[in-house]
C-alpha cells in the first residue's frame, strides 16, 4: 500500500479524532465521574480520592429528605403548567396567524428576541418588572386606584405564578414557530378538497390541521419538556427558590447544594435523578419518532398499492 | 394561501400589535431604564417611558475602558469592562475551536458513512437532554483536582466546545450532505488531496450551515452562567457572573444593573436581526424534519 492511499484512508480518522477527543474528555468522562461520586461523602475542598464511599446513602438520604420530596414536585409542577400554557397559546397563535401578510418574517424575528437574550437577563427584566414599588406591574395596579399591589416575588402563590409567566413569555414563541413551520408544510390538497367539501373553518382545524400536525407537536412539545426541566437561571434571579421552597425546582437545588452547602456528593446524586428522569423523556420521543416514521412509511407504501390497483 | 389573500379584519392587526408589545415591552423597558437616573427609577411621577435620558448608567458600567474618565464617578470598578473583555475572548474562542472541529466531524460522518444520521441525531438529542446543572459538580470535580484547568480560559471553553459540539456535527451535517460530491470529485481528480478538499471546495459551500451553527454556539457561550460561575476565577470571571453578584446584594442599583444587563444583550439581539433565517432554520430542524 503506498503512503499516500494509507494516508487517504488515515482521513476519516484524522477528522474525527478531535472532536472524538473533546467529547470523551470533557462530557462523556464527566457525566460518568458523576455517577461515581453519587456514591461518595464529598466536599469541595476534598480530592475525590479522599471522599469517603457511601454506597447508597445519598440516595436513601434523599428519598427521605421531604424538601428534595418538595423540589422535585414544584420540578414537575412547574414543567407541566409551563408546557401546557405554552402549548396551547403557541398552536392558537399559530391557528391564528397562518396567513399570508406582509412582514410576517419581522414578526418571526420579533418573536425570537426573548429565547435569544441570556437567562439571567430575562430573570433581571422580570425581577424589575415585578419590583414591589418601582415594577411596572404594581405601579399600573396602584395608579388605577388599588391600594395594595401585588405581592409578586414575597408571596409562595404569587411567586409561581411570577416565574411561569417569565417562562411562558420567553418559550412561547418557540413552540409558536415550531407550529406555524409544521402548518406551512401542510399537504395543501387536504385542506382544499375539505373547502370543496364545504367544511367550516373550525372543523378544517380540529379534523385537519391539527390531526396532520399531530407529530410535530407531540415532537415539540417533549422538547419543550426536556428544557423546562433545566430552567435555572430565570427563577435564581427572581426568587432563588423562594418564599420558603415554592419555586425551587430541582436544577436550582443542585446549583445551591453544591454552591452554598458545599455537599457534592448529595448534588451529584440529585443530578443522576434528574438525569434518568431527563433520559426515560428523551427514550420515549426518540421511540415515538421511530414509530411515526414507521407508521408514515407503512401509509405511504399503501397509497401506492391503492394507485397501482 | 390565495384564498386568504383577502382584506384581513381589523381585530387581527390589533391581536399582531398586541402580540409585538407584549414580546418586546420588557426588553424595551430595560433599555429605557438603563438611561434614567436612580432617583427617576424611584419617583413614581416619571413615566416607564418618557424622562430625560442620561448616559450615566452606562459610564459608570464601562468606567475603566472609556478614554474619558466620566466625572460623576468617584470610584471606577473595573469589574464589569473586565468582564466584557473575558466574555468576547471566551466566546469568540470557544465558538471557532467548535465549529472547526465540528466541521471536521461532521464531513467524515457524512462523507465517510462512518455511522447512520440516526445514530448522530441519537446522540445529539442525548446531550441536548443533559442540564448544565447536571454538569455542574463533575466538572468542577475534574477541571479543579484533574486537569488543573480551574480558574483558566482554557478550562471554560472547553466545556462550552464539548456541550456545543454535538449539536454543531448535527446541523452541519445537514448541510455537507447537500455538497454535490462531483465537485469533490472533480477537485480530486485535479490533485487536491483530502485537506485541501474540505478547505477549499467545501467550506466555501456550507457557509450558511456555518453561521447558524455560529450563532447558537457563541449565543450558549455568552450567555452561560452556571459552570461560569463555578470554574472561573476574579479575573477570568464573565458578565452574567458579574451581574449575577450585584444583584444577590440587598439594594439593587437598578439604572446600572439595568445597562450592564442591555450591554449583554445587545450581541444576541444583533445577531437575531442580522441572521434570524438561519436561527429560525437551526430551531426548527429538530422538530419538522426529524
Amino acid at each position: 500500500m503506498s503512503a499516500a492511499s494509507r494516508a487517504n484512508r488515515l482521513t476519516p480518522y484524522l477528522f474525527l479524532a478531535p472532536a472524538a477527543v473533546i467529547l470523551a474528555f470533557a462530557l462523556l468522562y464527566p457525566i460518568g465521574y458523576m455517577v461515581y461520586a453519587s456514591f461518595l461523602d464529598w466536599s469541595p475542598s476534598q480530592r475525590i480520592g479522599e471522599a469517603d464511599f457511601i454506597g447508597l446513602r445519598n440516595y436513601t438520604n434523599l428519598l427521605q429528605d421531604a424538601a428534595f420530596g418538595e423540589s422535585f414536585w414544584v420540578t414537575i409542577k412547574f414543567a407541566a403548567v409551563v408546557v401546557t400554557l405554552e402549548m396551547i397559546i403557541g398552536v392558537g397563535l399559530a391557528l391564528l396567524l397562518d396567513r399570508n401578510i406582509k412582514g410576517m418574517s419581522l414578526l418571526r424575528t420579533i418573536f425570537i428576541l426573548p429565547m435569544m437574550i441570556a437567562p439571567i437577563v430575562v430573570g433581571l427584566m422580570w425581577r424589575y418588572m415585578y419590583h414591589p414599588t418601582v415594577g411596572i406591574f404594581n405601579r399600573t395596579i396602584k395608579s388605577l386606584g388599588f391600594e395594595e399591589g401585588i405581592p409578586w416575588l414575597s408571596d409562595s402563590t404569587w411567586s409561581f405564578i411570577a416565574v411561569v409567566i417569565a417562562d411562558v413569555w420567553q418559550w412561547t414563541p418557540f413552540i409558536f414557530i415550531l407550529a406555524l413551520a409544521a402548518m406551512q408544510s401542510l399537504p395543501r390538497s387536504a385542506l382544499e378538497a375539505a373547502d370543496i367539501d364545504g367544511a367550516t373553518e373550525w372543523q378544517k382545524i380540529t379534523l385537519i390541521k391539527i390531526p396532520l400536525m399531530m407529530p410535530v407537536l407531540i415532537v415539540t412539545l417533549m422538547l419543550r419538556l426536556i428544557d423546562a426541566f433545566k430552567v435555572l437561571e430565570v427563577i435564581m434571579v427572581l426568587t432563588n427558590g423562594g418564599p420558603g421552597l415554592s419555586t425551587e425546582i430541582v436544577a436550582l437545588r443542585i446549583f445551591r447544594t453544591a454552591q452554598e452547602f458545599q455537599e457534592l456528593g448529595e448534588a451529584a446524586a440529585m443530578s443522576n435523578i434528574l438525569l434518568m428522569l431527563l433520559m426515560a423523556l428523551t427514550i420515549g420521543m426518540f421511540f415515538y419518532s421511530k414509530l411515526q416514521e414507521a407508521r408514515a412509511a407503512r401509509m405511504r407504501a399503501a397509497a401506492e398499492q391503492e394507485e397501482a390497483h | 394561501m390565495a384564498v386568504q389573500d383577502k382584506k384581513q379584519n381589523p381585530a387581527f392587526y390589533a391581536l399582531l400589535a398586541a402580540l409585538v408589545i407584549m414580546s418586546v415591552g420588557p426588553i424595551a423597558l430595560m433599555l429605557a431604564t438603563s438611561f434614567k437616573t436612580n432617583v427617576d427609577i424611584y419617583d413614581n411621577t416619571v413615566s416607564a417611558f418618557f424622562f430625560t435620558p442620561t448616559l450615566k448608567n452606562y459610564e459608570t458600567v464601562l468606567c475603566n475602558v472609556l478614554w474619558y474618565e466620566p466625572e460623576h464617578v468617584r470610584y471606577c470598578d473595573p469589574t464589569f469592562g473586565r468582564a466584557l473583555g473575558n466574555s468576547l475572548f471566551i466566546a469568540t474562542v470557544s465558538t471557532a475551536i467548535t465549529l472547526i472541529v465540528g466541521c471536521m466531524a461532521a464531513y467524515a460522518l457524512v462523507r465517510f458513512k462512518f455511522m447512520g444520521r440516526g445514530a448522530v441525531s441519537m446522540t445529539t438529542l442525548l446531550m441536548r437532554m443533559v442540564p448544565p446543572a447536571v454538569l455542574l459538580v463533575p466538572v468542577f470535580g475534574i477541571w479543579t483536582f484533574q486537569y488543573g484547568l480551574d480558574q483558566s480560559y482554557t478550562g471554560i471553553i472547553l466545556v462550552y466546545t464539548a456541550m456545543n459540539l454535538p449539536f454543531v456535527i448535527w446541523i452541519l451535517q445537514s448541510f455537507i450532505v447537500q455538497v454535490p460530491i462531483q465537485l469533490e470529485e472533480a477537485a480530486r481528480m485535479d490533485g487536491a488531496n483530502p485537506l485541501q478538499v474540505f478547505f477549499l471546495v467545501v467550506l466555501p459551500i456550507i457557509k450558511p450551515g456555518l453561521a447558524a451553527a455560529a450563532i447558537f454556539t457563541f449565543r450558549i457561550a455568552w450567555n452561560e452562567f452556571l459552570l461560569a460561575n463555578a470554574l472561573l476565577g476574579r479575573s477570568t470571571r464573565t458578565v452574567p457572573v458579574t451581574i449575577v453578584n450585584s444583584i444577590t446584594e440587598y439594594d439593587i442599583d437598578w439604572g446600572v444593573i439595568m445597562a450592564t444587563g442591555m450591554l449583554l444583550a445587545v450581541p444576541p439581539i444583533l445577531f437575531t436581526f442580522a441572521a434570524s433565517r438561519q436561527i429560525i432554520t437551526g430551531m426548527t430542524a429538530g422538530a419538522v424534519k426529524g
